[in-house]
């Protein structure tokens, strides 16, 4: 594993062995660079690299994959572009809404680069079929959202010895780092287990800045070209830091744990396994744990207001998001309830809600256990109330 | 006079949206310790019911993971920097979000502010 791996040297495709006149003048900013010179771009052109997600991560990497003539690309996803999505996922456009994710990001590559093999896998990446995947590409990028696939993307690639060009973000905050490269650390090297669900909040709680997965996915794209090209200094053995609020990049040390379950001295995983179940997660979607608490539906919460009832509705959101949409309610933070608890009137009848109903729901369990006798969390929340009583209120 | 601890973006809500935080003591778990009596919220994000740095959660005293040095034993002086570097998921933003933080006891601790 000391030696620079030449990705180029196994496939060696005839169509690529060399450049037409208009893919020399398309490549020319990198033809005249001696760092990638006729060679590299020879390369690129015969590397063959797996994109994980078309998301936020995959968009800039492939986009910039295609444009630097990468001959062969695989994007694998199954979902389809929504509205919020376009925030940050620079592939689509406004047009793609509702589209196959898979379709619109190959439509979009080709009308970049159409010299380029540009492979649909509309799939869920498992267990089963990783390894089939993975096989037939020199690298893959890990541009996922969930703990599951980043630990399967991780096993796969050391199982069939493929470098992992990992990136991931958070809010304002990013990690970059390439796994499984030349004898390197990987995933599990970093973290042997992910947190279990719930206890750090995922990223869908927490939003992200739309363009941090713009500069993480081209972080990504760079090294993924710098190991085609077998030139430069790898993030291998290393973790890189992007803060955007700070503005500043670190670094730490990464080290290969010689008890790696998967990478070390004595590898005790051999196969994939359950992902969902190594991360804890049970099912699809974990189960809602407050699922006994009193509910109220939004049309019978809008016909007893229509009568006149004497309600008090809390909203237990982020005065941020009360700033987005509101039902009038009185908002207490569900962080707040415990030490303001005694702002509430617990003669009244009380209708708590958040966006969704989760946060409520564990507003009204803490409320009962408080002693409050009528608490009832609203189903579905703000989403479910503009849905089937008020469409005029956005939902984000 | 201090060490500087380094909050990530996920656990800034847990030290009074701090993005660092100065504290004072000789090795890391000292530090910590002094951040954690600090932010009392931090410590179950930080560590396990047995005392132990959680799996998903990596310090690091200047560039170095303190798993390949001395563990919590770590000696650390003025002006080095502790970094707590959690694992984070995200790239495309599909999921659903998960449900709260659960509580860790009976008493009622741990309602988390997160959005839902």
């Amino acid at each position: 594993m000391a030696t620079k791996t030449d990705f180029s040297a196994a496939t060696g495709a005839a169509r690529a062995a060399a450049l037409s006149n208009e893919e020399v003048l398309r490549y020319s900013r990198h033809l005249i660079m001696p760092e990638v010179g006729m060679e590299g771009q020879l390369k690129l052109k015969r590397a063959k690299v797996l994109c994980i997600g078309t998301g936020g991560l995959g968009a800039p990497l492939g986009l910039y994959l295609a444009a630097a003539g990468v001959g062969r690309i695989g994007v694998v996803d199954f979902d389809a572009v929504d509205l919020t999505n376009l925030q940050r996922q620079i592939l689509f456009s406004t047009e793609d809404v509702g589209r196959p994710k898979i379709e619109a990001a190959a439509e979009r590559l080709r009308h970049l680069n159409p010299d380029i093999q540009i492979d649909r896998h509309e799939t869920k990446l498992t267990s089963e079929n990783a390894l089939d995947l993975f096989r037939d590409y020199d690298i893959v990028v890990d541009g996922t959202d969930n703990f599951p696939t980043r630990y399967l993307v991780n096993d796969a690639c050391i199982l069939l010895g493929k470098p992992n060009v990992y990136g991931s973000i958070f809010r304002f905050e990013g990690q970059v780092s390439v796994f499984g490269y030349e004898g390197g650390p990987c995933y599990r090297c970093l973290y042997p287990e992910p947190p279990p669900p719930g206890l750090v909040p995922s990223c869908a709680e927490g939003g992200v800045l739309g363009v941090l997965p713009g500069i993480v996915g081209s972080l990504q794209a760079v090294e993924a070209i710098k190991l085609i090209l077998g030139k430069g200094d790898s993030l291998a053995g290393r973790l890189l830091l992007f803060d955007a609020l700070a503005m500043r990049f670190r670094e730490l040390k990464l080290r290969r744990n010689p008890a790696c379950p998967v990478c070390g001295d004595h590898p005790t995983i051999k196969e994939l396994i359950d992902y969902a179940e190594f991360c804890g997660i049970r099912g699809e979607e974990a189960p809602a744990p407050q699922a006994n608490v009193p509910e109220i539906t939004p049309r019978e919460l809008k016909s007893r207001l229509d009568r006149g009832d004497d309600l008090f509705i809390l909203d237990v959101r982020e005065p941020h998001e009360y700033q987005i949409c509101n039902l009038g309610g009185y908002l207490l933070p569900l962080g707040d309830l415990p030490k303001r608890v005694s702002e509430l009137d617990s003669s009244r009848e009380i209708i708590a809600h958040c966006r969704s109903g989760k946060r409520s729901a564990e507003a009204t369990e803490f409320l009962q256990k408080a002693g409050f006798r009528k608490v009832l969390n609203l189903k579905g929340g703000i989403l479910a109330w503009s849905d089937e009583v008020d469409p005029s209120v956005p939902k984000y | 006079m201090a060490i500087k601890v380094i909050i990530p973006t996920p656990l800034r809500g847990y030290a009074g949206k701090q993005d660092s935080v100065d504290v004072q003591g000789a090795t890391v778990g000292q530090a910590l310790n002094s951040l954690t009596s600090r932010y009392g919220e931090l410590k179950r994000h930080l560590y396990a019911e047995d005392g132990r740095l959680r799996s998903f959660v990596n310090v690091y005293v200047n560039d170095e993971d303190i798993r390949y040095l001395q563990k919590d034993d770590t000696p650390v002086k003025e002006g080095d920097t502790v970094s707590i570097v959690p694992s984070i998921a995200g790239g495309a933003f599909q999921a659903e979000p998960s449900t709260l933080a659960k509580k860790q006891n009976s008493r009622g601790e741990g309602l988390d502010g997160h959005q839902d």
